[in-house]
This record gives C-alpha cells, structure tokens and sequence, in this order.
C-alpha cells in the first residue's frame, strides 16, 4: 500500500481525549491531588513542543537535535520580559514565538545547507552554543536561571496562579496550536514538506523551491517551540539554561520517535508516555532512567513506528 | 529555426579530469535532439548542468534567450526546462497519482498556503489522473510508485517530466534497463511528445536514436565532435572511429 499523505485525525479519538481532558481538573479535585494538574499541564505543553518538532523530523525529514534551543528562547523571553516590567500574556507570549521564530530563522538558514548527520549535529550545535550564551548571561541568572517575578497576565479574569485556571489556558491554547498544526500538514505546504521528506531531489527537480519550503518549516516549528517555551517558564516560575541543553532536545527527539514520527498525534502521544512514565518510576527507583530506556529499547525494537502504530492495529483488527 | 537551448564553452572539471571540455550546443525549436557518446564521455554530466544539478566552471547556457548557468534547478523548471533521471528518481512509497499531483502542484500557483487541505483540491489530482493516462498508466494510478515494473517506472518519470509542462525535457537514457517491449512502448511514447516539447534525448540505444532524432551531437571526452543528420552522424568517419566502432554500423 502507498502512504497516504493526507493525515487524518479520528474524531473517535480527539473527541474522548478532549472530553477527559477537559474534565480533568474536576477529577483531581476529587481525589484531592493537586499535583497531577500540574503534571498534565507539564505533559501538554512537551505535547506541543514535540508536535512541533515533529513537523521537522516526521514531515519534512529534518531531524533537529537542537529544537530545545526555541524551547529556552520563548522561556527567557517571558522571563526577561517580565524581569523588565511587561507581564501582559498577550505581548510576552508571542514575542517568545517571535524571538524564537526569529533564531529559528538564523539557525535553519545555515543549519538547512547541510544534510543527514551533519544537519544533526550542527543544530545541536547552535543548541549548545545558546544554552553556554544563557548560562554565562549573569544579568539574567547565569547558570542559576531566571525566575518569574510573577506569571504572566491574562486579563479576561483569569489568573494563572491557579493552577486549574493555567491548565485550562495550557489546554486551550495546545489544543488550538496542534489543529493549526494540523491544516498545516494537510496543506499544500506540509504536502511539500512530506514531498521533500520522500524524495528531496525529486521534489527540486518537479519545481518547488526546497530550501525555503525547509526554512519556512523550520521557523514555524521554532515559533511553536517557542510558544511551548513560554508556558513552561510560566509553569515552573522560571526560566533555566537547562531547557536549552542539548538533554532536552533529546527528550523531544524520544518524544518524537516513542509516539511515532510518522504520525500527526503520535509525538503528542510520546510526550504523555514518556512523562507519566519518567513520573512513575522515579517514585520507585532512583535509577528510573535505566529503567525507561529499556521501554524505549523495547518500543524501538518491537514498534518500529512508535506508540501511535498500536493504536492503528488495535482498529484494524477490530 | 530558433535555437530554444544555446550551450556555449561549457567547462566543468572534477580535479584534473575536465568531464565537459568546452561545449558548445544547441538544440532548436521543436527537434528531437539526441546526444550520444562512449560511456565516460561526459553525457550525463552535461545533463545535470543544463538542469542546474552541477554549476559548471565556465560557459553559458542560455535557454529561450535567457542565461540560466547561474539559475537553481527549480527556477529552471519553472521556466520551462525540465529533465528525467538516468536512475528513476520517485517518491517511492507514495501513489502513482500522488507523485504526479506533486508535479502539477509545483506548476500551478504557491504552495505557501498553510490552511486549505491540499487533498480537497480537485484540480490537482483530475490532472495527475490524465497525466497518468498519457504515459500508460491510467490502470496503475492507485498503486506504490516503488512497486510498479521497471518500465512502468520509467514511464511515471517522464511523467513527472511532463507535468511540469516543459518546453525542453531533457531524457537522460529513459530505455535503460528497458526489454525491447517496453523499449518500443517508450519510443512511441517520445514520440508522442513530438508534439508537445523540444526534447534532448540521451541515449545508448542507437536503433531508438535513429528512429526519433532529428539531429545527432557525438560527445567524446567531454567535447562535441559532430552534429548532424543521424544519416550525416552515421556516415561521419570521426564518429565512427572515436565512437561507433569499425562493426557497428555494419547493419545500420
């Protein structure tokens, strides 16, 4: 069978996941766990972040092992803007996207020369090279980060120090995120990207412009990243060198490829397994990453198209 | 006649070895151009510079008056020069009707467009359909590009050609690996495209190089050595030694 490029996605799945998503906060409430609110808030907003990078790596056949470097931008924009006074949502917020669009810009333009394992590396490269800038900025926390002097502000009545109230805000704002995410990879240009993720000569050689449908990919994904940046540093209080580093990076990537590249849900997907999980097993064991990464061994191995795959058969069978 | 393609002191060199040596061509209006040459020769090294694969050192080339030796390979084929590959160059996983509507969607209009589903556009896939039917392919259009027969193969790579509606198609051995049924398929079907575009034929296959060219270019280590009538070619006594060999006319 050929693939099909067009990505459909079941309302028989969305639909559900939305319901219990959204009646989340009331069942944590119920069982008096506050915590698992924020684990969710945590778990989507890394939903959205390695949607994003999977626009790159599963659509357009880049792989970046530098995409935390637009996850620390958009969270030291909203901290720094904030450190300066401007707590408005509705400024911070996509100036993180657009600051983070904007270093997506620079790193794709040269980044986007390069092919295969030297595109790996030199994304991670820029990564690294952003995540030593933070660390050595003094000004804004140096290696000790930056910490919000307050949440960002909403207005409309809704204050994110609840921690109900920035759920919803994290949920709306994912779940309005990944649907545009989603027209766009259905679009005439994510079909382009899939095009070049197939064949990229092929696609040059038919007439489209590769390096630029790449770059616009990779600004749009940085912006996103971005964006999911913002809502962590919100969600932390803080925004930290660490998001930058080259682990986090690796974590989208095993996001990524856990729920399936292949897959327009699947890295969203990835993101809740690997969380829940690296939150189960720490209470066990200390060594809980051993543990986790004979799950990844296994799910490589034994899925090669990640998590979301099991979903795919269990309806085919049924 | 108007010269759509003018190759002038083209020079491309990979260390020492200079694989175009100073070519000068030019393919006319609406002829069938063949080039043909000894393995080695430097064909499809020339053919990658004039679609803007490979940048040559020095020389021009100009197509339809304009220099395009500085143009990227998508901006040439939008101007109308569009090529097929000597190995068959597909999205292999995809459908048959996929990869074409990929060749109709460069052609017509951007693809910056980031919200309509690209796959509710009729227009793409009514044309990928018929571009199917012109190159044989109408019963296959559903099935894997990677799964279909050599010459079907072949077929959906001029295809793809085609669908970019390009005034130059330059072949680069579209009969290789090719029986002689499948082989006799795809002469008629050049020659079908007679009508539609100029073409430049690479080519090994001497039978089907004196059955559609209207002219011949002999390139010897990266130099044209002749170019003429394919009686002219045949006759030509360089062409013969440098090329054809002393038996391999014996029959022609």
């Amino acid at each position: 069978m050929a693939i099909a490029l067009h990505q459909r996605v079941r309302p028989a799945i969305v639909v559900p996941v939305l319901a219990v998503l959204s009646a989340l906060p009331l069942f944590t409430q119920w069982i008096d766990e506050p915590f698992y609110l924020v684990l969710a808030s945590r778990v989507l907003l890394f939903a959205l972040a390695a949607t994003s990078l999977n626009l790159l790596v599963g659509f357009g056949g880049m792989v970046s092992f530098g995409h935390a470097a637009f996850f620390g931008a958009g969270a030291y924009v909203v901290a720094i803007a904030a450190m300066e006074g401007v707590t408005s949502a509705w400024i911070a917020w996509p100036l993180a996207m657009g600051v983070s669009a904007l270093a997506a810009a620079v790193i794709g333009a040269i980044s986007l020369r390069t092919r295969g394992v030297y595109f790996i590396m030199i994304t991670l490269a820029f990564a690294q090279m952003m995540f030593y800038v933070f660390v050595s900025l003094k000004a804004y926390g140096g290696e000790d980060g930056l910490s919000l002097p307050r949440r960002s502000v909403i207005g409309l009545g809704l204050d994110l120090k609840s921690d109900t109230t920035f759920y919803y805000v994290v949920l709306t704002v994912c779940a309005v995120v990944i649907a545009l995410l989603w027209r766009l990879v259905n679009s005439r240009f994510g079909r382009v990207l899939q095009g070049i993720r197939e064949n990229e000569t092929r696609m040059e050689a038919v007439g489209f412009p590769v390096y630029r449908h790449k770059l616009v990919a990779f600004v749009v994904a940085g912006a996103v990243a971005g964006l999911a940046g913002a809502l962590a540093a919100n969600q932390n209080d803080m925004a930290s060198p660490s998001m930058l580093h080259w682990n986090q990076s690796g974590m989208l990537l095993v996001m990524v490829i856990l729920g399936g590249t292949g897959t327009f849900l699947g890295p969203a997907l990835g993101a809740t397994v690997m969380l829940l999980l690296e939150e189960t097993l720490a209470e066990f064991t200390l060594h809980w990453q051993f543990v986790m990464g004979g799950i990844l061994l296994a799910v490589v191995l034994l899925l090669p198209g990640g998590l979301a795959t099991l979903l795919q058969r269990r309806r085919n069978d049924g | 006649m108007a010269d759509l393609l003018q190759i002038r002191g083209l020079v491309k060199r990979f260390g020492g070895l200079a694989a175009t040596d100073g070519v000068d061509l030019s393919v006319t209006a609406d002829e069938i151009h063949a080039l043909i040459g000894p393995n080695g020769a430097g064909k499809t090294t020339l053919i990658h510079q004039i679609a803007g694969s490979l940048r040559p050192d020095a020389g021009h080339i100009v197509f339809d008056g304009h220099d395009v030796t500085r143009l990227g390979m998508h901006t040439r084929v939008g101007a109308g020069l569009a090529r097929s590959f000597q190995l068959v160059s597909l999205f292999r996983k995809l459908s048959v009707v996929d990869n074409l509507a990929f060749a109709v969607q460069a052609r017509s209009g951007t693809s910056f467009r980031f919200w309509r589903a690209a796959a509710d556009e009729r227009a793409l896939f009514d044309e990928a359909r018929t571009l199917a039917r012109e190159v044989d392919l109408a019963d296959r259009v559903d099935a894997r590009a990677g799964a279909l027969a050599h010459g079907e193969q072949r077929r959906l790579e001029i295809g793809l050609a085609l669908a970019t509606r390009p005034r130059l198609l330059l072949l680069d051995e579209p009969l290789a690996g090719l029986g002689p049924e499948e082989s006799d398929r795809m002469v008629t079907l050049i020659s079908a495209l007679r009508t539609r575009c100029t073409m430049l034929l690479v080519e090994h296959d001497m039978d089907a190089v004196f059955r559609l060219a209207d002219r011949v270019s002999v390139l010897v280590s990266g130099r044209i050595i002749a170019t003429g009538a394919p009686d002219q070619i045949r006759a030509h006594a360089e062409v013969r030694r440098a090329y054809l060999g002393d038996d391999a006319l014996v029959d022609g």
